[in-house]
């Protein structure tokens, strides 16, 4: 029994840091559906976006690790906020079919451009040494890099909350959520509110994936291989929510990582039946707000 | 009237030399996968057949041209194979089916090319039943039970008890049941199997338990590809080589092309397989500089690659033999009689009689050379090795 | 939601809705090497047609349209492999085994909206991807289930290898349930339909059982999606993994939006531009026709509400102005 709650613990701790990935590239998309009401199925996109770019950095211009996520959140941030004025905004009034439509699209063309530049192989990664081999830690032995991303996406997570929370742009991020006519009416400029965001958001995304790519390998593929679970954290989370998508990111990486040692024969099922029962329960994700 | 007959004349030429020409154009349909999450591999057996046909593809008899046509596959879809293979026999007229990396499309396929006498070289998909579904398969690649079942018996001289664990599909299937009957018949204990479904990203639950388990070695089999990386990170991620835990299996979870990005900790993981990038015999040196010159230099070819360069050798070598005039049934015979010494694996042939590869199988380890990570080839576990499923279960 | 289709009181056929049997049977005796393909395109009508009936007129928004399709597949598939290989009981398999699952999920899902219920279609779908991905005494899992043959259809059409009989079948399958579809679709029935998506509060209030519409809608849908599975695993004799997964649901939604929504035809139009592009593009350049139709949706999208479809109701009224 010791040595199965032990193996156990070491099972859950690396869902953990799949869980803690999955939130900070999730996030922003939680918030620019919540927000802008747009159906961004793209979102995967940006997290490969980052995961290539610092992998380039690293690779081929022998960049520090630490300097290579900036780059890649700015880069990404950047480029998003590009997008989002030229393509996006035209479509925010636009059906959810067509933003559907647009997004698949998106995707579509972001595939073969990394295919064309980067070529089918996943990129590989290499950890700077400080972060390589395992850390001993309450008499037991943890892969150091997915301790760093626990602790690295929990600050960000604290960031971020606080950001929202306390902050002027966070309270007008709230206040448009929470109700867009009237925000607009106040006098909050939305569709600067929108740009912003939305750049935070697909930057969050940017970061995530360079961060993860460890864990989850940065190829061609991608935005469609895992568009799914950013979906499912998102909407059993609750739109517009930050703490939501935190519990169903938890939930997912954790409880599927452990169900699938514990019961390897049904453990892919858990998530999807966990979906569901969450959604019955609650259409409106764990944390979101009731329609 | 001179006007006239010369005109006559230059249309009864240009007709002769197209009506020549379409006789001595050979077409390939070459299947493959360019997207979807199983490209990795379809671009290796992509790069094989483009270098060979870069390097080789004037060395035809005069007037015979090669026309490849590739298709995509998009990955393990059977449906998708069946259909493109279809119309490349109905519309494009074929004269030659290859490609093919995954075990349910060439399945799909196989019927077709017996209905449609067109001749099918395998270069990669592995299960062992393939060549016997219609008369025109024939394969160049490898089975599994060539390499994990020599595996079995020389892992059984090692290690008492040993946990296996291979992804969820009929090659996996067959490394699993290979390396068990070999394994077994030499003493060995099985503790533990597990099957990994090949949309799983993550081994780390799938490992643990083997942990739990604690044997002396893990045999695995994986694709290829990220899966064998995403493995080879887990053993590395729970520490598995510091339990005491070796890690065994067959070529593919260190594949060459995706070996320097497992780092160090694939240091000292013995397989077996029929084909390493390390090796020293001057064909695959050739091949190696080739590639990298082709592709780029920091990029090793991997045991697909050289799957398509020999399927192709295969192929021209019917085409020469037959002057370009392709007749099915003769280009099975061509085939079956197939001997090559100099390929870059090592000597191989095609059995006659069951249309599937012979091939040595060697006892590799991964070390450091040159400051790069290596399978080198540390003896031939099986010299001309024939797949051994076929001679336990011959047919009635 | 915006697209042109509402409702259309006459129900009698116009001329210019004989012109796609027309363009299909041309098709059979001038390109008789894309007969393949062309079972392949009218398989996917019959799916879009069965997607339209609750996307474009129920108004619902699913990326799981796959569970029903390929539930259809693996049930005429199983059919064949343990008891007959007779193709019209195939069918019918296919058919009423969706039909059943369309039903039992529409019960439990259709009281949620929007992104919830979404999500639940993508679930469900994944959920019985996996059931199949795991069941391989079954299904074959990964590998595939192969190796059964299909009966001639009535004992007189044997399947050919150039897929003249599949094509036959497939588009008589595809008429009657054109002719099902565009009686459902003008019926008061449907007429009912297009108010729950145009308006749900109002029908509640004029006291219309929306939830049992939905649900029956539904269960059609699935129905006819099961059979478009059922057609696909015998024409091509095989039943892979693909038919069940949330790829498929997101490229039929794809193909649908892009012949045009909510009228009937978008269905006819979308799958056949999209495939016979892919088919084009993949033979020219096999690495990259992904970005070819990224593009093409894309730009679709930006100047083209409504689909193809929309395109040409635009052109058609921007032509009628012209002359004044």
């Amino acid at each position: 029994m010791q040595d199965f709650l032990s193996s156990l613990v070491s099972v859950a701790f690396h869902g953990l840091a799949y869980g803690m990935i999955l939130y900070v590239i999730s996030v922003g998309l939680s918030v620019t559906m919540g927000l802008m009401g747009f159906v961004n199925l793209a979102h995967g996109v940006f997290a490969m976006a980052g995961g290539y770019i610092m992998l380039s950095a690293m690779n081929g211009l022998g960049v520090p690790f630490p300097l290579a996520l900036v780059a890649a959140f700015i880069a990404v941030a950047l480029a998003s906020m590009v997008l989002e004025r030229l393509l996006y905004a035209r479509l925010y009034t636009a059906g959810e079919l067509e933003q559907v439509l647009f997004t698949i699209g998106l995707i579509f063309m972001s595939v073969a451009v990394a295919r064309l530049v980067y070529g089918t192989l996943p990129q590989p990664v290499h950890l700077p040494d400080y972060l390589k081999g395992q850390l001993r830690f309450l008499g037991r032995e943890f892969p150091t890099y997915r301790v760093f991303l626990i602790v690295f996406s929990i600050s960000i997570v604290g960031l971020l909350w606080f950001g929202v929370e306390r902050t002027r742009w966070g309270a007008m991020v709230r206040a448009a959520v929470d109700y867009r006519a009237m925000a607009q009416s106040v006098g909050i400029n939305t569709s600067r509110l929108f740009t912003l965001t939305f750049a935070l958001g697909s930057g969050l995304a940017a970061l995530g994936g360079a961060l993860g790519a460890e864990i989850i390998a940065i190829q061609p593929t991608y935005p469609f291989e895992h568009l799914v679970f950013f979906l499912i954290v998102v909407a059993v989370g609750g739109l517009g929510s930050l703490r939501g998508p935190f519990v169903a990111a938890l939930l997912i990486g954790v409880a599927d990582t452990a169900c699938k040692y514990w019961v390897p024969e049904f453990g892919a099922f858990f998530i999807f039946f966990a979906t569901i029962a969450v959604l019955l329960w609650r259409p409106e994700g764990l944390f979101g707000r009731a329609a | 009237m001179r006007l006239k007959t010369l005109t006559w004349l230059a249309a009864i030429a240009l007709a002769a030399a197209s009506g020549l020409a379409a006789a001595q154009t050979v077409k390939i349909g070459i299947i493959t996968t360019y997207s979807g999450p199983g490209s990795a591999q379809g671009d290796q057996l992509d790069k094989g057949f483009k270098l060979y046909l870069k390097l080789n593809g004037s060395k035809l008899p005069p007037g015979v041209k090669v026309e490849p046509i590739y298709r995509d596959d998009t990955g393990a879809n059977p449906d998708a194979a069946k259909r493109l293979a279809q119309e490349l026999i109905a519309r494009d007229n074929v004269q030659f089916l290859t490609g093919v990396v995954w075990t349910p499309n060439a399945a799909a396929i196989a019927p077709l090319t017996a209905e449609a006498k067109v001749p099918f070289v395998i270069a990669n998909a592995a299960g062992v039943a393939i060549p016997r579904a219609s008369p025109y398969v024939s394969r160049v690649s490898f089975t599994l039970w060539q390499s994990s079942y020599p595996l079995g018996q020389w892992a059984a001289k090692k290690f008492k008890r040993v946990y296996t664990v291979v992804s969820d599909f009929a090659p996996g299937h067959e490394a699993e049941e290979a390396f068990i009957k070999g394994f077994k018949e030499a003493g060995g204990e099985i503790v533990g199997s597990a099957r990994v479904p090949m949309t799983a990203t993550d081994f780390i639950p799938y490992m643990q338990r083997v942990k739990d388990a604690k044997p002396e070695a893990i045999f695995a089999f994986n694709p290829a590809g990220k899966q064998a990386t995403a493995q080879m990170k887990a053993y590395a991620d729970l520490d598995l080589n510091k339990a005491g835990i070796k890690y065994i299996g067959t070529g593919d979870i260190t594949t060459d092309e995706e070996l320097q990005n497992m780092g160090d900790s694939a240091l000292g993981v013995m397989t077996v397989h029929h084909y390493s990038a390390a090796a020293d015999r001057p064909a695959n040196k050739a091949l190696v500089a080739a590639y990298k010159k082709e592709y780029g230099e920091k990029l090793n070819p991997g045991f697909m690659v050289v799957g398509a360069w020999d399927a192709m050798d295969v192929i021209f070598h019917a085409i020469r033999e037959q002057n370009g005039k392709i007749d099915p049934d003769k280009t099975m015979q061509l085939i079956k009689s197939y001997k090559n010494q100099t390929s870059a694996r090592g000597p191989i042939q095609i059995d006659p009689d069951t249309r599937d590869i012979i091939q040595n199988e060697y006892l590799r380890e991964v070390r450091k050379v040159g400051g790069q990570l290596a399978n080198v080839e540390l003896e031939t576990l099986a010299t001309q090795y024939k797949d051994p499923w076929k001679e336990f279960n011959k047919p009635k | 939601m915006t697209h042109a289709g509402g409702y259309i009181a006459d129900s009698r056929t116009r001329a210019i809705e004989w012109l796609p049997w027309v363009l299909a049977v041309l098709c059979y005796f001038i390109a008789p090497s894309y007969l393949p393909l062309g079972s392949y395109v009218l398989t996917m009508i019959i799916f879009a047609l069965s997607l339209d009936l609750i996307l474009g007129y129920g108004g619902i928004i699913t990326l799981g349209h796959s569970a029903y399709f390929g539930t259809g597949a693996y049930a005429a598939g199983l059919l064949a492999v343990h008891l007959t290989g007779e193709p019209l009981l195939g069918l019918l398999a296919g058919t009423l085994a969706a039909g059943l699952l369309g039903l039992i999920t529409g019960i439990i899902i259709l009281r949620t909206r929007g992104l919830a219920l979404l999500m639940l279609t993508l679930a469900i779908t994944s959920l019985c991807f996996e059931v199949a991905n795991k069941a391989t005494t079954w299904t074959g899992g990964v590998d595939g289930l192969g190796g059964f043959t299909v009966q001639p259809i009535l004992g007189l059409f044997k399947f050919d290898f150039f897929g003249k009989t599949a094509y036959l079948y497939c588009l008589a399958a595809l008429f009657v349930c054109w002719w099902l579809v565009r009686r459902l679709v003008y019926s008061p029935f449907g007429a009912s339909l297009t108010g729950v998506r145009e308006n749900n509060v109002r029908m509640h209030a004029v006291g219309a059982p929306v939830y049992q519409r939905l649900v029956i809608s539904y269960t059609i849908s699935a129905a006819l999606a099961g059979l478009a599975g059922a057609l696909l695993t015998q024409t091509t004799q095989f039943v892979g993994l693909k038919v069940l997964s949330f790829e498929l649901s997101g490229e039929l939604m794809v193909m649908l939006i892009l012949g045009g929504v909510g009228r009937i035809y978008g269905a006819f139009v979308g799958p056949l531009v999209y495939l016979v592009a892919q088919d084009y593009l993949a033979k020219q350049f096999p690495e990259y026709w992904y970005f070819g139709i990224g593009m093409m949706l894309v730009l679709v999208v930006m100047f083209a509400r409504g689909g193809i479809l929309g395109i040409i109701d635009t052109g058609l009224a921007r032509l009628r102005r012209k002359p004044a």
